[in-house]
């Protein structure tokens, strides 16, 4: 019984965890398997996306509130994790703002955005 | 003015980036990222003489104190690295005008600067900073330009190789950011300093390695260590040949430096190589990397692709002597990446003037160049001869070394590997000689002449640098050795 | 001129490379260029002559200059046997320079320039390693030889002499990277230094098996001195125009090499701790082997200078044996066979080249009756083969004697006989050649072909520039056995200066 609640407890307790391990996964799991170009980029920001989730959870504190500073209120969250993914969205859209670019003038100049098609004209044979 | 120096060491190159759009005409933009390259050289050169003068130099970002604020913190290896990486940019750039105009469309002349010299600013801020998740941001900065610089190539397969490598890219710098992540987590700061300190306490929990086993895969990746390494050929074949000859030279040395840094500084000597198995698995990627890729090399026949399996070859080298954990074995890494540096973008910007005056780097078209581009050439063969590590050149200093390491820890198998490995280099460097010398010009090529003094003279200046630090050495293995025992704490 | 023997002693290797600069610059007028050429190696010889002046007077000549990397400087030293490389390197220079002449343009040869040039630079190249005063100088001067020569040997630019510089440099530059430079470093690791010292640099409690292990790397390792299994890149080099091959591959290339293992074995290793080691006995044999087995692919060979490459390797193997052997004889010996073996092989490869020229034959069965057109030539071929052979009157005979003793002092009865049949095997592969030229019906052969050569009367004698040049050589045979005074304290002081009298 006990081994049961400790399984529970790693489970639910580390839930945010586990929500950004399988959004990982996935994302990951797209990038690798699609050959789609732009599918590729979905999952690349999955991928990032999960990164982000997982520092903003980091920051959180039990009980609690936004940093503000108030009189009434004596926790926070850390900001800090906050702060830093702020820069890490930034860095994420510049990313997929390129990738789509790149994409747009692969089929421009492919007329196609799969990857075995482009692999194949360019290594005929 | 000497007191800000870290900072405008990485803020000269981005303050100068958007003000190219201001001027627009590419000949001036080209003399102004020359000047703000050169400024960032100069930088580095004082930089490098007051830290062996004086020690580390720990300068705050805006005053505010670490581990609230920012730090950079230019210790001897930083140094050292800020000076190779300003220096190869300087020169790289002085051929950089004649370099774009047939290999890249006019309207893209300003924005290739602009992008040129934000990746500068991202390598040098990597190297500058003392900050862990700066690393991360600069490290962005970098590669996303350099992924546009690599699909500025002419060729529609620049594209595909520019995606690819974006792919790749993200993949590795999120890796990284996951480690600094748990890093945070686990000890709540981001300073490298402070991580160095407080990480010990806790380096027996799963977080720790799993935070530093995402790190070193994701700078494993931007170090195109084999296996991680299929990007590299097709970003360096396809990329313009001065994009080439700067990333071939600088990218992935700034990625040895983070994984020195990480290991050596953050995570610590005990924590990374005697917690962990990583000695023995970088030795034997290393040596792979060595075989795998020269034999590779040895089958191109675009010459640019050939010298891109050559520097995961190279790569190979450095990851052996660092993997020695020894002072010996981190030397003759330093050494190398100062010496490949000097070695891949001299023959990365020969191969970018063959494509100026044959418009094709197919080692066919290279059949006869011999007595038509006399001086390319023979700065190919002197590039190549360091490459085999033939004495003289800075590739023989670099070889020395690592083999002394080797030696010196009794690794007697993985010496005589590290040797038969670089006869590879005589097989794939010899075909160019071949073709270049003992093969009949193609007939429709006749009124190929002598590359352009803008190439020759930056080709010429690092292929004599290659044989000056090759003879002279003080001043390389001195700063290299310095940089090295302060990483394991002697001779301090 | 009152030069300072040390400025003396920088000049040899910088007068040459300064003047490789010259001729390149002077290189669109052939007769200029060509007098350049003789002017320098006219100077060259002055200052090593003056050198050995400076030597047999007793004075130390040291040069350094400048440190490489810590610890390792490029320094240079005069020694005895240096000093005899260097006597037999600069004076065959200038020979070959004047033969040379008359041989390259009589057969119309492209790119003269160069040829000229990457002959200034391995000359030079030579003369570093002669006088080098540690294995590092020495190594950086044996490489640039190898990359300097290379040009040379694909001098044709054919697909032929393609595949030769192929294996030349294949196999030299692999042999060095991999084994000669890994026993540097080991002996760098082990002793601390890498300077020549009399009676070695190891000290005697030193792990024997190790350093036997160094000592297969450096015989393996120094793959110039063409120890099989490593010797094909000799046969792959005479592609090569006749004067590389008389000056390069009979003396300059080989005979660096045999000379750094004598240098090796004498100021590395020294005799005594040699004969202690395991594996001394194993490379003898192999030298052995070398020694007996080139003689018997040399007998088979049709092609003259394919010939005189696999003798070449046979005598080379006598030099390291004798290097080998470990005993004052041996060493004197070896040092005097790097004498006279050059001076034999040089007007060998000379007359080879000259019937090349003048009778466009390169076939050994093509050369029945010659000794009529060209009588000289042939003369000259036969005193060489004497010397090559060992016999009296030629300084051979000296070299050959003191091996011999060398093999007895140590009791190696079976490295005496392959000595010996090794002698017989050179008459054979060696005396037929003038015997037939001169008498066409004295020994069988096919008779139609002889009676061909004997009415073709266009052959003439070569070219006189030749003629001389391989006259003077073929006499030097010979006067090396009148007068082999200077030659054998030359080589018997190398083992005063190891600390060792010889016959005491």
């Amino acid at each position: 019984m006990d081994a049961g609640n400790d399984w529970a407890a790693a489970f639910f307790g580390l839930y945010n965890y586990w929500i950004v391990v399988v959004l990982m996964m996935v994302g990951f799991y797209i990038v690798i398997a699609h050959g789609n170009l732009i599918k590729k980029i979905i999952g690349l920001t999955i991928f990032q996306t999960s990164v982000f989730i997982y520092y903003i959870s980091m920051g959180n504190v039990d009980g609690g509130t936004a940093p503000i500073l108030a009189d009434n209120i004596s926790q926070y969250s850390n900001p800090l994790p906050h702060v830093l993914i702020l820069t890490a969205i930034v860095v994420g859209i510049a990313t997929t703002a390129l990738g789509l670019a790149l994409a747009i003038r692969i089929k421009e100049s492919y007329g196609t955005i799969e990857e075995e098609i482009i692999q194949g004209m360019d290594n005929p044979g | 003015m000497i007191a800000h120096l870290p900072i405008l060491q990485v803020i000269v190159p981005l303050i100068a980036a958007p003000l190219c759009l201001i001027l627009r005409r590419a000949h001036l933009v080209w003399l102004f990222a020359l000047f703000a390259s050169g400024i960032a050289f100069l930088t580095s050169i004082l930089l490098l003489q007051q830290v062996m003068d004086t020690g580390t130099i720990v300068y705050e970002l805006g005053g505010w104190e670490a581990p609230w604020g920012i730090e950079y913190r230019i210790d001897k290896l930083n140094a050292f690295l800020l000076l190779i990486i300003t220096m190869i940019s300087t020169v790289v750039l002085m051929a950089a005008k004649k370099g774009i105009e047939k290999e890249i469309s006019s309207e893209k002349h300003t924005l290739f600067y602009v992008l040129y010299l934000l990746s500068l600013t991202g390598m040098l801020g990597i190297v500058a900073t003392g900050d862990a998740f700066n690393v991360f941001v600069f490290l962005e900065i970098s590669s996303l330009s350099a992924y546009a610089l690599i699909a500025l190539g002419n060729d529609r397969r620049a594209l595909w190789a520019a995606y690819q490598y974006l792919i790749m890219g993200t993949i590795g710098a999120t890796f990284i950011l996951i480690g600094i992540g748990m890093m945070y987590q686990m000890t709540g700061t981001l300073n490298m300093e402070d991580l160095s300190r407080r990480l010990p306490e806790i380096s027996q929990t799963r977080t720790v390695f799993a935070a530093f086993a995402f790190v070193i895969v994701g700078i494993c990746l931007k170090l195109a260590l084999f296996p991680l390494h299929l990007w590299l050929p097709n970003a360096y074949s396809y990329a313009p040949s001065i994009v080439t000859a700067f990333f071939a030279a600088t990218a992935t040395k700034v990625a040895i430096y983070l994984l020195i840094r990480f290991t050596f500084s953050v995570f610590g000597l005990t924590f990374s190589f005697t917690t962990l198995p990583l000695q023995t698995l970088f030795i034997v990627l290393g040596l792979l990397g060595i075989f795998v890729a020269s034999t590779t090399a040895i089958y191109q026949q675009n010459v640019k692709r050939l010298f891109a399996y050559s520097s995961i070859a190279q790569i190979g080298y450095m990851i052996v002597g660092f993997s020695i954990s020894s002072v010996t074995g981190l030397t003759a890494t330093l050494l190398h990446v100062f010496n490949h540096a000097l070695m891949k973008s001299a023959l990365f910007l020969a191969l970018g003037a063959v494509m100026y005056r044959v418009g094709s780097v197919d080692l066919k078209h290279f059949h006869g160049l011999g007595r038509q581009m006399p001086l390319t050439m023979a700065a190919i063969v002197v590039g190549g001869l360091s490459l085999i590590g033939v004495p003289l050149t800075v590739g023989f200093v670099s070889k020395w070394y690592l083999l002394l390491a080797l030696i010196e820890q009794g690794w007697w198998p993985v010496a005589v590997l590290v040797l038969l490995g670089s006869l590879l280099a005589i097989i794939y460097v010899w075909r160019i000689v071949e073709a270049a010398y003992f093969k009949p010009p193609l007939a429709n090529t006749g009124d190929i002449k002598e590359a352009p003094l803008q190439y020759l003279i930056p080709i010429w200046i690092l292929i004599l640098a290659n044989i000056y630090f090759g003879i002279d050495t003080r001043l390389t293995v001195s700063v290299a050795q310095a940089a090295s025992q302060s990483l394991f704490g002697v001779g301090l | 001129m009152n030069l300072s023997l040390e400025l003396m002693l920088q000049l040899t290797i910088i007068l040459p490379l300064v003047m490789t600069l010259v001729i390149v610059a002077v290189g669109h007028r052939p007769n200029v260029r060509e007098g350049v050429t003789i002017a320098t190696s006219l100077a060259l010889l002055y200052l090593v002559i003056n050198l050995y002046q400076g030597l047999t007077s007793g004075e130390t000549i040291e040069v350094f200059w400048w440190e490489l990397l810590p610890a390792l400087q490029v320094s240079f030293t005069i020694e005895p046997l240096g000093m005899l490389f260097a006597l037999i390197a600069s004076f065959l220079w200038l020979i070959t320079t004047v033969y040379s002449i008359g041989y390259m343009r009589s057969h119309h040869e492209e790119n003269q320039t160069r040829f000229y040039a990457c002959f200034a630079i391995a000359i030079g190249a030579v003369m570093g390693i002669a006088f080098a005063d540690n294995l590092f100088t020495l190594f950086i001067f044996y490489e640039i030889l190898t990359l300097s020569t290379y040009p040379l040997v694909t001098h044709a630019g054919t697909e032929q002499a393609k595949k030769g510089g192929r294996v030349y440099l294949g196999i030299l530059l692999s042999t060095s990277i991999v084994f000669f430079l890994l026993a540097i470093i080991i002996t760098w690791i082990i002793s601390g230094t890498l300077q020549f010292t009399p009676g070695g640099v190891f000290d005697e409690n030193v792990n024997t098996t190790l350093v036997g292990a160094i000592l297969v790397l450096f015989v393996f390792g120094i793959g110039k001195a063409g120890i099989m299994p490593f010797h094909r890149w000799l046969p792959a080099a005479m592609v090569a125009p006749t004067p590389v091959s008389a000056l390069l591959h009979a003396v300059a290339v080989v005979k660096a090499g045999v000379f750094t293992i004598l240098k090796v074995v004498v100021y590395i290793f020294g005799i005594d701790l040699l004969a202690v080691l395991p594996t001394t006995q194993f490379l003898l044999y192999l030298a052995g082997a070398s020694i007996l087995l080139a003689s018997l692919v040399a007998m088979r060979q049709d092609n003259l200078k394919a010939r005189l490459a696999y003798s070449t390797i046979s005598q080379l193997g006598y030099i390291t044996l004798g290097a080998l052997l470990a005993s004052p004889a041996a060493v004197i010996g070896s040092s005097m066979h790097i004498a006279t073996h050059a001076f034999g092989k040089i007007t060998l490869f000379f007359c080879a080249g000259a019937i090349f020229v003048s009778a466009h034959k390169t076939k050994i069965s093509e050369m029945r009756g010659l000794g009529r057109q060209m009588p000289i030539t042939m003369a000259a071929f036969f005193i060489a083969s004497l010397s090559i052979i060992g016999v009296p009157p030629t300084g051979g005979t000296w070299s050959k004697w003191f091996l011999l003793l060398g093999t007895l002092e140590t009791e190696q009865w079976v490295l005496m006989i392959v000595l010996l049949m090794s002698s017989l095997l050179n008459i054979a592969y060696l005396l037929p050649i003038s015997v037939n030229a001169f008498f066409p019906n004295f020994l069988p052969g096919k008779e139609q072909d002889s009676n061909r050569l004997l009415a073709n009367t266009q052959i003439k004698e070569a070219p006189l520039p030749s003629l001389i040049a391989l006259c003077i050589t073929a006499l030097a045979c010979v006067i090396l056995f009148i007068y082999p005074q200077h030659l054998y304290q030359l080589s018997a002081s190398i083992l005063d200066i190891s600390g060792m009298l010889y016959g005491k």
